[in-house]
């Protein structure tokens, strides 16, 4: 019987052998693809119990973990809590947005990057930290962006983007409404689900970041886009006559675009500084019409449309500007048919007229720093696009400066200083659904320090409260107050 | 070729006949490292400090292993000195991951007034009366041989006792499976008892039976096939298993019994046409479970797919591959994993539990010490010189080979889940039990195989058939 006893051991062998291999294949080759699986709570609870890096803003933590004493180790808290709320994003049990979810390989630790720096936590069996990230933020422009637009009153929908014009650095980003992080991060799951579920419910969206994730027609301040196409493709520069007129007949069409600026656009001819100082639509339909939309298209793409530029932070939208016909090309001149920008974007054209004519890259990440503080790498300034020639943005600038201190943006002038503005007011074309304020402005006009949008999408107020320079002008005077005086 | 052994007498074939009951010792020593060190780093793991309860609690673990090791000493002198140490070691390690499990039951149970299911304590009484049984069998039973007698007496108790949970009454459903027999607050399996009189009775029948089933029969493609009357045997315990399968929805036993009869038939009659023709049978059998038994068919369907009806499906495979993969090569380390997230982590999916807080590393380790139980199961098969002790030696090897692959290949998604338990490891006690009563038998028949042939008569072993030549001699 000693022959089939053999043969029997050799097969037991076989069946060891296979539970071994699988076992192999399970815990080593698999074992990546399993821990990402969203299925798995084990990988969530650990990470969620974890001690994560602080997200800094000008040296202050505006997120970080606590010691916490139930299940979960360490508690996420946001101490400036709606303020810096799309910027941070939240950490909860189940899902994570904003930096925290960018940066998350860093925040949690897990990053390569950190390897020495957990290396050093297993031999010293402490529990592995997470790294550090400063963003690019300024207090005084974010707070002043935030209370400008909540001062606008209860129920507001807007945004305001501020960036350094010569960096590309986001100064400041606000969406209204907003939340409070701290009650996604908490460690009672049942309640964190029904934060969820009223934020999620809420027609306000107040998790949506309008900074990036919204586009709407960005109205006349597109304007400085087909100004810029009209200069630089040399057919005018800012003191040429242009047409004008209190109408101007779509081509193609019998329809009839006006000015919402009274009889200032009225004469047959005017300037284009003057026509972008008391924002004449019909100017802008007429130029827009002749340079036609495929260099209309590509002095807006030279500015960032049809593109994500912003890498920090996911879920950025592109902004529009599409092939179109005649009569649309003519409408987009002054920022409507089927352009739509983000506050972003609007903040981009602003600042790549004051970099003399440079677009930065946006970012919103600074730095990123080990447990130890030791720097993982800083976001360097990356020019992103040359929009326009600096001659052409020399002359912008002068407009803009004349829009402001003749014009329509005379809200957003600062004594002593040199402001550069373009307002906007947008229409939705559609009844239920009131107009649009922009405004985007940079100064001090000769020495750029920051470059600002506002975009207001609801103000609770009717048709012929809503202007730009009326709602948005002073949000952005004092958030370049707030950048110019620190 | 003699060799000599220590004690001076020579050898038979070759064969040294050493006791190493001092290597035993050693590796028991070792082995009651695993278990007190395991239940101070779940200590440690958990709660941050070593458990209070250590001194008293590493005190009755070496009692007991020591009783084992004084028991082999007196009774079984010859016996492997291997097995022991690796079932000490195996049944250490599983009271500590219980352990370790019962303290996350408690912790999760902390604050919502609920009593935490806690399985430890109960679990080192089984192990208790596993090793007093253990004893019990190394000193009564003397020699292996006598069991060849209950043949047919463990035969009808193996088959009553698997019927046992179909009465009413007395025969309980548990998580779809009905194998188990509450008897007052006693609740056990009796299948687990059941597999070692099967074994012996399957043992006891086919010793006798072997030539007939061995020698008639007709070759066909290549295959001895066996005779059509010898199938009686091979159907009956096929039906046995069908029964189990259908009645008590329980793949596992069905699968282990009529494998096990399998291998056995095999080793007894050297025909691998058995195994043809029972392959046959059993796929025939499973194939058909699968479109008629619901339980059989769900439990495929999981194996398929472990993630695919997360929400309305049992996560119980898919947690448990989550765990062994949250582990990796090292694990967590005991206490720092999650592994209560897999219901029954305690019992049937104590190796997910392990792959988790030991990682890849402890599971290849427990793996390997399986693996040593049934080579050392088959090495005393191999050395023993009766048939009947053969048989029996190999079935116990058989069992557990195929016990261990069941359940780590469903824990790991390698095969479909079958309720079994881990040997050793699981909580249970009718398991933990019969499996020490297993190990005797097996310690037992390896004492009578490796002792020295006391009258030193030239006995012709029963492996080694000679065939006789008879020369035609010219006058």
């Amino acid at each position: 019987m000693n022959k089939p006893i053999r043969t029997l051991s050799l097969f037991c062998g076989l069946l060891f052998l296979v539970l071994l291999g699988n076992a192999t294949y399970l815990q080593y080759f698999r074992a990546d693809s399993l821990d990402k699986s969203s299925l798995n709570r084990r990988v969530i609870e650990a990470s969620f119990a974890r001690e994560r890096g602080a997200i800094l803003v000008d040296g202050e933590p505006v997120a970080r973990s606590v010691k916490s004493d139930d299940r979960y180790k360490w508690q996420r808290r946001y101490p400036a809590g709606a303020l810096y709320a799309h910027e941070t994003g939240w950490f909860s049990y189940f899902s994570q947005s904003g930096i925290e979810h960018a940066e998350n390989s860093v925040l949690s630790g897990d990053d390569p990057r950190l390897f020495g720096a957990r290396l050093a936590d297993l031999i010293g069996s402490g529990q592995p930290k997470g790294g550090s990230v400063e963003l690019t933020l300024n207090p005084a422009a974010q707070k002043a962006a935030y209370d400008g637009l909540q001062a606008l009153g209860t129920g507001i929908q807007g945004s305001v983007v501020a960036l350094e014009p010569a960096t590309g650095r986001i100064l400041a980003m606000v969406s209204l409404p907003s939340y409070d992080p701290n009650r996604l991060a908490s460690h009672d799951l049942s309640k964190v689900s029904a934060a969820d579920k009223q934020l999620e419910g809420d027609p306000a969206q107040p998790k949506l970041n309008r900074a990036i994730r919204t586009t709407l027609p960005p109205g006349s301040t597109f304007k400085l886009v087909t100004a810029a196409a009209a200069i630089e493709n040399g057919l005018y520069d800012e003191d040429s006559q242009v047409p004008a007129g209190a109408g101007y007949k779509l081509p193609e069409s019998t329809s009839i675009v006006h000015n919402s600026t009274g009889s200032a656009c009225n004469p047959a001819t005017i300037t284009l500084k003057y026509a972008l100082e008391w924002s004449c639509n019909t100017a802008f339909a007429a130029i827009a019409d002749k340079l036609g939309n495929a260099k209309m298209k590509k002095m807006a793409e030279n500015f960032g449309f049809n593109d994500t530029s912003l890498q920090d932070l996911t879920g950025q939208v592109r902004s529009r500007y599409p092939s179109m016909n005649r009569p649309q090309t003519a409408l987009s001149g002054f920022g409507q048919a089927d352009v739509a920008a983000t506050p972003l974007q609007m903040a981009m054209v602003a600042a790549g007229i004051a970099n003399h004519g440079v677009l930065m890259r946006p970012h919103l990440v600074d730095e990123l720093r080990s447990p130890d503080f030791d720097s993982l790498g800083k976001t360097d300034s990356e020019v992103y696009k040359r929009a326009i020639s600096s001659a052409v943005a020399r002359q912008l600038t002068d407009m803009m400066v004349g829009v402001v201190e003749e014009g329509t943006a005379n809200t957003a002038a600062i004594p002593g200083i040199r402001v550069a503005g373009k307002t906007g007011t947008a229409q939705t074309g559609r009844s239920d659904i009131s107009n649009y304020a922009w405004f985007t402005s940079f100064a001090p006009a000769d020495d750029p320090q920051v470059a600002v949008a506002v975009m207001i999408q609801n103000s609770q107020r009717s048709n012929g409260e809503i202007s730009g320079g009326g709602l948005a002008g002073p949000i952005a005077k004092a958030v370049m107050e707030a950048v110019i005086n620190k | 070729m003699m060799g000599r052994t220590p004690t001076g007498q020579p050898g038979f074939l070759g064969f040294v006949h050493r006791r190493r009951r001092g290597a035993e010792l050693f590796l028991l020593i070792l082995a009651l490292a695993v278990g007190i060190g395991g239940y101070a780093a779940v200590g440690i793991g958990v709660d941050g400090a070593v458990p209070t309860n250590i001194v008293g609690y590493g005190g009755w673990l070496a009692v007991l292993i020591v009783a084992c090791h004084v028991a082999v000493r007196i009774a079984a002198p010859y016996a492997d000195p291997v097995l022991l140490p690796v079932v000490a070691a195996l049944n250490g390690l599983g009271l500590a991951v219980i352990r370790r499990l019962d303290l996350a039951q408690i912790d999760q149970a902390a604050g919502t007034g609920k009593a935490p299911h806690v399985f430890a304590n109960d679990q080192l009484v089984w192990m208790t009366i596993g090793v007093s049984l253990f004893i019990g069998t190394l000193v009564v039973l003397r020699d292996h041989r006598v069991l060849q007698r209950y043949t047919y007496t463990s035969g009808l108790a193996a088959i009553v006792l698997l019927l046992l949970p179909m009465f009413p009454f007395i025969g309980r459903e548990v998580n779809g499976s009905r194998i188990w027999v509450h008897i007052g607050p006693m609740s056990i399996q009796p299948g687990e008892v059941a597999k070692v009189l099967l074994v012996v009775a399957v043992a006891g029948y086919l010793v006798v039976h072997r030539d007939a089933l061995a020698l008639a029969g007709r070759r066909f493609l290549f295959i001895d096939l066996p005779r059509g009357r010898d199938l009686g045997p091979i159907l009956a315990m096929w039906l046995i298993g069908m029964g189990i399968l259908v009645f008590q929805r329980d793949l596992g036993t069905s699968l282990l019994c009529f494998g096990l009869f399998l291998t056995m038939l095999y080793v007894a009659t050297e025909r691998p046409g058995w195994l043809f023709v029972g392959g046959l049978l059993f796929v025939a059998g499973a194939v058909g479970a699968y479109f008629v038994e619901s339980h059989v068919h769900a439990r495929v369907v999981t194996w398929l797919d472990p993630f695919g009806a997360w929400e309305t499906g049992s996560q119980q495979v898919g947690n448990s591959l989550f765990g062994m993969s949250w582990g990796g090569l090292l694990g967590r380390g005991l206490g720092d994993g999650q592994p209560w997230r897999t219901s029954y982590a305690e019992s049937d999916f104590i190796m997910s539990a392990i792959g988790e807080e030991l990682g890849l590393t402890g599971v290849m380790a427990v793996l390997l010490m399986y693996g040593l139980i049934v080579e050392r199961g088959l090495r005393a098969a191999l050395v023993c010189r009766d048939g009947f002790g053969k048989l029996v030696a190999t079935g116990l090897a058989v069992i557990f080979a195929l016990q261990v692959f069941v359940v780590v290949g469903g824990v790991t998604d390698l095969i479909p889940l079958t309720g079994l338990t881990t040997p050793f490891l699981s909580y249970g006690g009718s398991s933990l039990v019969a499996n020490w009563v297993i190990i005797a038998l097996v310690l037992r028949i390896s004492d009578q195989a490796r002792r020295p042939v006391p009258d030193l008569s030239f006995e012709e072993p029963a492996e080694v058939e000679t065939t006789q030549i008879v020369k035609a001699v010219r006058p």
